[in-house]
């Protein structure tokens, strides 16, 4: 008799599915023949090994690399079952928020920074922009600390703020995916901590991607764990995928093993 | 290895808990030799030592602990240092065994009962025989090793049975030895649980090398009481 | 490590070498020595600056009165009369010129820094012609001022026919100050961290709401500094307005009129007359004049600074 963890599972509505999906800067194939899905209200981590092309996958998904001319994709990546290659790239980006690795909110005040998004879109009115600015640095666990200073510049705040900041930067505009770059790694411990469970709280209304190189943080504040890994000429694939409880106690694969128990290379 | 720190302490503990492992090993063969020798003095030696064991084993509990938190180890390095915490828990269990048995030695006294000492040895002898072959399947991480253990337990439950209906036996025809009867029925139960719990030992070293916590063998009697 | 060494020569080898006292007082002298040089370079240089400013203002003081500041030049061998004129024309040519090269300038540098490098992928011709407008900035922005006066003549005055005017000095100044206003635009552009862009794009603005929104506001005291530091260049320009502007020290009416700045009446003064006391009365106040505009320069980089720190 095999017996199974005591944790539930909900089967949940996949959000996000990448078919067949390469990228390549110029000639260099940084991503190989990725498939996935990621489930919705759920939280994703992304990890492995540096250089094997998680930061890519992760602005694929919003196309931030269209930014960088020589990038070319093929493959699909569907979000509600619709080719986001296919989509207004404007659209796209307010449907799916990023946070950086670096917090960077705008020399702007703390106000400004949360309504920076919602103006874009095109919301003048001042009481639902008040509104809407409140319940996102809510969200974002940050209205105590700063109500007072909304009119202070969000430069003037320390690092954990500023990426909670961009948080509810990232929140204004309503997406429903959020992808974080190694959110944290700019932070300290403290900060972190409270960043990932920011990420818990938030799930219930997103779903969240999120690329780390701390396992531990993998480890604590995902459902679902992705290891990527590089081929020899280094482009990216996906080692193993699966629910971050069963790839932290006991991965399929031997390159997650030796990545995650820190036997790799 | 970028492991380095990690791999020595692992091994110094897999050297230690073979340490703690002989040492259950001598407590109960010396407690059943007792039985033979009637030798209380030595008895009480059985008896008190069990207190070296169960520092050992805090001692070890502490380190796992210890390297769990500063480690902060992964997949199979997780299940082989959460199953060495059971596995030490188990060890000390089995000597507590050791230890009723001295106890139920001076119980017994200069009492004229018929002790089944040659079964008692067999038990012994067995039960210690799958433990140390358990332990290094254990250490060594061999599954197959593991698993081919439990099923010996049915010679260590024959013993059992074969004392058990010999003293009821004796008990009924001679109501008078009933207390006697039911310190020799108390023996024969340790020894019997003793080979009990290399199951369990087995049963991890098959969760370390394949992540599937399985139960083997049958326990029937797990809720039985103990004699300590 | 060379292993072919014995250990002896090692042995010997290391004893050549200074202790590590000996070492930390080598390295503390030539530590001072390299301190000491510059230091007195520097004081140089700064002795020799406050010598030639403080030589104007203190000989130039003397003819700067009321009368001087409010009165119309005279012309004549001596020079007659005081700088009112003058002081006018400098500023409407400085505000036709900037009309004319800020807008070209900072477009220019906008596209240069946020939208060539789109093009890229586009067109051949397109990037050639990026790249030639590049180098075209680089070399013009080398180019000495005469060069443009030589072609705002050539151009402006005589093929134009627009002849001695504001209008043709603006042009060529614009001409001028147009590589710097592109290049501090550039380089304030570039100066925005790169983060900015991609959170404001990661939120769904487009590229221009981007620029509008985060990365012009930002890079604007950069460019304000462009914008001042062309204005100083125009103010203290002789070469090319002496062959576009003409000479008259009458008071423009109009842009086709010629007229004479500071800088030209200065060096009208000092070589056609012998009012060499106005003339650096008229220098002392173009010296003030670029004073107060690096004060402005400074005054605006500083709060640059504090803005992208937060304080
Ligand atoms: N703009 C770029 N142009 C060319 N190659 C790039 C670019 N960005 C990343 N790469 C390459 O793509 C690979 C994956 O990079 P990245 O996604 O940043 O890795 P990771 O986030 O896993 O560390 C690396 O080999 C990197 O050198
Ligand atoms: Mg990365």
């Amino acid at each position: 008799m095999v017996i199974t963890s005591l944790e539930e599972k909900k089967p949940n509505k996949s959000k996000i599915i990448a078919r067949n999906f390469d990228l390549f800067y110029g000639d260099f194939q940084a991503l190989k023949d990725i498939n996935v899905t990621m489930p919705q209200n759920s939280i994703t981590a992304i990890i492995g090994p540096s250089g094997c092309g998680k930061s890519t996958f992760l602005r694929s998904i919003n196309r931030m690399n269209e930014l960088i001319p020589s990038v070319k994709t093929s493959g699909e990546i569907l979000m509600d079952g619709e080719d986001i290659y296919t989509q207004d790239v404007v659209e796209l980006r307010k449907t799916v928020g990023m946070v950086f690795q670096r917090p960077n909110p705008f020399p702007k005040s703390i106000f400004d920074n949360v309504a920076y998004g919602p103006r874009a879109h095109g919301l003048k009115n001042k009481n639902i922009l008040e509104e809407l600015v409140e319940k996102s640095l809510t969200d974002a666990a940050l209205w105590d600390e700063v109500k007072d200073d909304l009119h202070k510049s969000g430069l003037a705040l320390s690092g954990g703020q500023q990426q909670r900041l961009c948080i509810a930067r990232a929140l204004a505009v309503e997406p429903q995916v959020i992808l974080m770059d190694e959110p944290a790694s700019a932070l300290d411990p403290i900060a972190t901590l409270k960043i990932e469970e920011l990420i818990q709280n938030l799930k219930k209304e997103y779903t969240i991607v999120i690329v780390t190189h701390n396992m531990q943080q993998a480890a604590r504040a995902s459902d679902y764990t992705m290891v990527f890994n590089m081929y020899p000429d280094r482009s990216g694939y996906i080692v193993e995928y699966g629910e971050t409880s069963q790839i932290f106690t006991n991965p399929r694969e031997k390159t997650t093993e030796d990545y995650i128990s820190g036997r790799f290379g | 290895m970028p492991r380095e720190t990690l791999d020595t302490k692992l091994s110094q503990i897999k050297d230690e808990i073979y340490l703690l492992g002989s040492m259950v090993e001598q407590s109960v063969l010396d407690s059943v030799d007792t039985l033979r020798t009637r030798d209380m003095k030595e008895a009480k030696r059985v008896y008190d030592e069990d207190n070296i064991i169960n520092e050992k084993r805090y001692a070890l509990e502490n380190a796992i602990i210890i390297l769990l938190a500063t480690q902060q180890p992964f997949a199979r390095d997780l299940r082989l240092l959460s199953a060495m915490l059971l596995v030490v828990n188990e060890l000390e269990r089995m000597a507590d065994y050791a230890k009723g048995i001295a106890k139920i030695n001076f119980k017994i006294g200069d009492s004229n009962i018929a002790i089944p000492v040659r079964d008692f040895q067999k038990m012994a002898e067995q039960g210690v025989s799958m433990l140390h072959r358990g332990l290094s399947a254990f250490i060594e991480q061999n599954p197959n090793q593991a698993a081919a253990i439990p099923q010996e337990d049915t010679i260590v439950d024959d013993l059992y049975n074969k004392i058990y209906r010999a003293t009821i036996e004796q008990a009924i025809a001679n109501p008078e030895i009933i207390d006697q009867a039911n310190n020799i029925l108390w023996i024969a139960h340790n020894l019997e649980r003793f080979a009990d719990r290399v199951t369990n030992i087995c049963e991890r070293t098959i969760f370390i090398t394949t992540g599937e916590l399985m139960e083997m063998g049958s326990s029937d009697d797990e809720n039985g009481i103990e004699f300590e | 490590m060379n292993t072919s060494l014995t250990n002896e020569k090692r042995f010997a080898l290391r004893k050549k070498q200074p202790t590590p006292k000996q070492n930390l007082k080598r390295r503390k002298l030539s530590q001072k020595i390299a301190f000491g040089f510059f230091w007195l370079m520097g004081l140089i240089a700064i002795a020799v600056l406050f010598w030639i400013v403080g030589y104007v203002l203190a000989k130039g003081a003397s003819s700067i009165n009321l009368e001087f500041l409010t009165t119309r030049p005279a012309g004549g061998f001596d020079g007659e009369g005081g700088i009112s004129t003058t002081i006018v024309t400098t500023i409407y040519l400085v505000l036709f010129t900037i009309v004319i090269a800020a807008p070209l300038g900072v477009g220019a540098g906008i596209y240069f820094v946020e939208y060539a490098n789109e093009a890229q992928n586009h067109n051949k011709f397109v990037r050639w012609l990026i790249k030639t407008a590049r180098t075209g900035v680089e070399i013009l922005a080398g180019v000495p001022s005469i060069i443009f006066g030589l072609f705002g003549f050539a151009v402006f005055v005589s093929y134009m026919k627009l002849g001695f005017s504001l209008l043709s000095a603006g042009l060529s100044g614009a001409c001028m100050v147009l590589p710097v206003i592109i290049r501090t635009t550039e380089e304030a552009l570039l100066a925005v961290p790169d983060s900015y862009r991609q959170a404001s794009l990661g939120l769904g603005a487009t590229k221009w709401q981007t620029v509008t929104g985060v990365i012009l506001p930002t890079a604007l005291p950069g460019i304000v500094t462009g914008i001042v530091l062309s204005v100083g260049r125009i103010i203290s320009e002789t070469a090319v307005f002496w062959v576009t502007l003409g000479g008259s020290y009458r008071l423009p009416q109009n842009l086709m009129s010629s007229g004479r700045t500071l800088a030209l009446h200065v060096y009208m003064l000092a070589t056609e007359t012998r009012a060499f006391d106005k003339a650096l009365g008229t220098s002392a106040i173009l010296i003030i004049i670029i004073i107060l505009l690096n004060l402005a320069i400074n005054i605006t980089s500083r709060r640059f600074q504090k803005r992208l720190s937060g304080k």
